[in-house]
């Protein structure tokens, strides 16, 4: 029989077994989500369509028409849908994690079970979304008739990137809004500032070189330019250093996103 | 016997006090990190020390629970009994020592966490069912048998926020009821729900217990706990005082005198809700008779008020409650000869009461007092003014502190025999 020891500052050993455990109650929590999230709205599952897209024509009409942006021949629209999609995604996902332990402060204070298993599946939830907005990608490359590159065969990698950056931050701010409810009003700050200062409604080669570098710190420079090469092809290279930048970066949020959850994780029952 | 949780000096210590929102705001910990960030870095720890105000929810309990026993804690509130099954239930840390579990861990300690108000009751029985620990296929094994169980068929698909109260409760607690842990951790989940289904969920308390699990059970319902339970923990400050045999422990704990109280209650500076408290001010609910008062004894007390303008018609009263807030005896001193006197402004009366024989059953009650004009006409009203312990009293049977009936009063009986007495001397 499995003895289990609690004791201050020893959960370490089981913690990793308890997670892969309690992998159903993660899908239970992303479905959860996912069927609550349109309960009692008119058109439903159409928001996640409505949304990107009314966002995809203010940005093409901002920055395409108004600001004559250099679109290298691609339609606007898909220019800016490729680096909405990233964005979408990642801004979404990050808000719902940074929220789901306070949301879901009942459960912490009343029941176990590895709190990671929280933020993770409100990434899962943001990602579903991003898969519904994919098809207005593809609703968009027919309208106007546009071949995707090979590259695309490497979308998955730039997809999980994408995906890890999310996780990462979602881990920072979620662990952090348990204790400073100050992030609820940083994050849709964040947010609104991010949709321009990321490349979404540009080509992050508008930004003149010896910024870009440092211009890449922020990890979805690389993600974005990453989803552009792999949908619109060879002629929109990747700026490499920058790239390898923004995957540092990710790395970096990711791992101490999960040693600060960790470390701060055990307080959540008493501080939330 | 094995041990199946094994308790050492287990301690777990909170950080209180008014001042821990002020300092730990975002702004001041990057207030203090920018002002001199070399003094904030040498600081800190002294820092939070000076600060904060400890306090020590459990201090040094241990204790050790055998394989399949099944376990009452016991204590007032503050006494540590839910911090300690949180702390067993993984839900928080322990500041200082251990605690050691065999085997499989349910922990309740709500009635339907996690349950979604926009969910269906089927989808909930998953949803629940799942933040509890079980798997997806042991739901669906289960299913029937938990429908069954909440009797709410018909409502399935409905939303859980269209359920009367009752039914979300019981549906809550068949999910619940359908665990099958070896260790079951069960905190105040029966006092809600109505009578009937309480008595089905201590029916299923009853059974898991006696299919040799063990269970760790907390609540304020003596007569739950001592036909459960065999052993009981008394908690007292976050203090182990006393495990032993249920009714061994449970004697002690019901006839333990406590300083919380207290002889005089001064009520004059407990805020009152509205209009209450303007016209006539009660001011002090004195206690007579020897604490703790005594089931079946006599009991006196005094209250003290002030009339503040002159008001007609009066008359004062106090009520014993139980915890959750039902009211089971009313003494009013208007009761009998309709007596009520009119008060002039700014004099200051008091009200004696005595009852013969106080006939609540031993246990915890909550104590109201109040007083009116006329019939109807609230003057000033306190509910649960203090809890109040009835002990044991010395012509108290055993009977009444193992079934926890409310009131009893002294009624005639007469016996006969309806069998002719040729036939009832063959019988014997």
């Amino acid at each position: 029989m499995s003895e289990l020891i609690i004791e201050a500052g020893r959960t370490e050993k089981q913690y990793w077994r308890d997670l892969w455990r309690y992998r159903e109650l993660f899908a239970f929590l992303a479905w959860r989500d996912l069927l609550v999230r349109y309960k009692q709205t008119v058109v439903g599952v159409a928001w996640s369509l409505i949304r990107p897209f009314i966002t995809m024509v203010v940005l093409t009409v901002v920055f395409g028409k108004f600001a004559k942006m250099p679109s290298g021949g691609v339609p606007y629209p898909i220019l800016v849908f490729c680096g909405m999609l990233p964005w979408q995604f990642f801004s979404t996902a990050m808000s719902e994690s940074g929220n789901s332990l306070v949301n879901n402060s009942n459960l912490i204070s009343k029941v176990y079970f590895p709190r990671l298993v929280v933020p993770a599946s409100s990434v899962i939830t943001s990602f579903v979304d991003f898969l519904i907005s994919a098809a207005i990608m593809v609703g968009l490359m027919i309208w106007y008739q546009y071949l995707p590159s090979f590259n695309c065969l490497f979308l998955p990698l730039f997809v999980l990137m994408a995906f890890t950056a999310s996780f990462g931050v979602g881990l920072w701010v979620a662990a952090l809004m348990v204790k400073y409810r100050d992030f609820r009003f940083i994050v849709p700050f964040v947010v609104q500032f991010g949709l321009y200062i990321s490349p979404v409604g540009f080509f992050s080669s508008v930004v003149p070189d010896q910024w870009r570098l440092l211009y890449s710190i922020n990890p979805m420079v690389g993600v974005i330019d990453g989803f552009r090469w792999a949908i619109l092809g060879g002629e929109h290279q990747i700026y490499w250093p920058g790239f390898m930048v923004s995957i540092g970066g990710i790395v970096a949020v990711l791992v101490t996103g999960i040693w600060y959850f960790r470390k701060t994780e055990r307080t959540f029952a008493d501080v939330i | 016997m094995n041990p199946a949780i094994s308790v050492e000096n287990l301690s777990k210590r909170y950080i209180i006090g008014h001042q821990r929102d002020a300092r730990d705001g975002l702004r001041h910990a990057l207030e203090d990190a920018f002002r001199n960030p070399f003094k904030w870095l040498l600081n800190r720890k002294k820092q939070i020390t000076a600060t904060r105000e400890e306090f020590w929810a459990l201090k040094q309990v241990s204790f050790t629970i055998n394989d399949g026993d099944v376990v009452g804690v016991i204590g007032r509130n503050g006494a540590g009994k839910s911090t300690l099954l949180k702390v067993l239930s993984r839900i928080t840390e322990p500041t200082e020592g251990r605690v050691r579990i065999k085997g499989r861990v349910a922990s309740l300690l709500e009635v339907g966490t996690g349950f979604h108000q926009e969910l269906t009751g089927r989808e909930n029985i998953f949803l629940n069912g799942a933040i509890l620990g079980m798997t997806k296929a042991e739901i669906k094994r289960k299913f029937d048998e938990i429908v069954a169980f909440s009797e709410i068929e018909k409502f399935l698909d409905t939303p859980v926020k269209r359920y009367s109260s009752g039914m979300y409760v019981r549906l809550a607690f068949a999910v619940a009821a359908h665990l099958e842990p070896e260790i079951l951790i069960v905190d105040e989940v029966l006092a809600v729900g109505d009578a009937q289904f309480q008595k089905k969920c201590l029916g299923k308390m009853k059974n898991v217990a006696t299919e040799g699990r063990t269970v760790l059970f907390v609540s304020h319902n003596m007569a739950a706990v001592s036909s459960l339970c065999g052993t009981a923990v008394w908690l007292k400050d976050g203090k182990l005082n006393s495990m032993g045999p249920t009714r061994q422990i449970m004697d002690k704990y019901l006839t333990s005198s406590s300083e919380a109280e207290k002889p005089v209650l001064e009520t004059s500076e407990i805020p009152r809700i509205g209009d209450f408290g303007r016209r006539i001010k009660i001011e002090k609910l004195e206690w007579l008779t020897e604490l703790p008062i005594q089931n079946g004894e006599r009991l006196r007390t005094r209250i003290h008020f002030q009339a503040l303008q002159d008001v007609e018609d009066v008359s004062v009263g106090l009520g014993f409650s139980t915890l959750e807030g039902v009211r089971l005896l009313s003494y009013d001193t208007d009761f009998q000869d309709g007596y009520r006197p009119s008060l002039k402004k700014g004099t200051r009366w008091t009200a004696e009461m005595s009852i013969s024989s106080l006939p609540l059953a031993p246990g915890i009650y909550s104590i109201d007092i109040g007083s009116r004009s006329g019939d109807s006409f609230g003057l000033d009203y306190l509910p649960n003014v203090c809890q109040m312990e009835i002990s044991i009293g010395k012509n108290t049977p055993s009977s009444i502190v193992r079934d926890g009936a409310g009131v009893r009063l002294t009624s005639e009986w007469k016996w006969s025999s309806e069998t002719p007495e040729s036939e009832f001397q063959a019988v014997s």
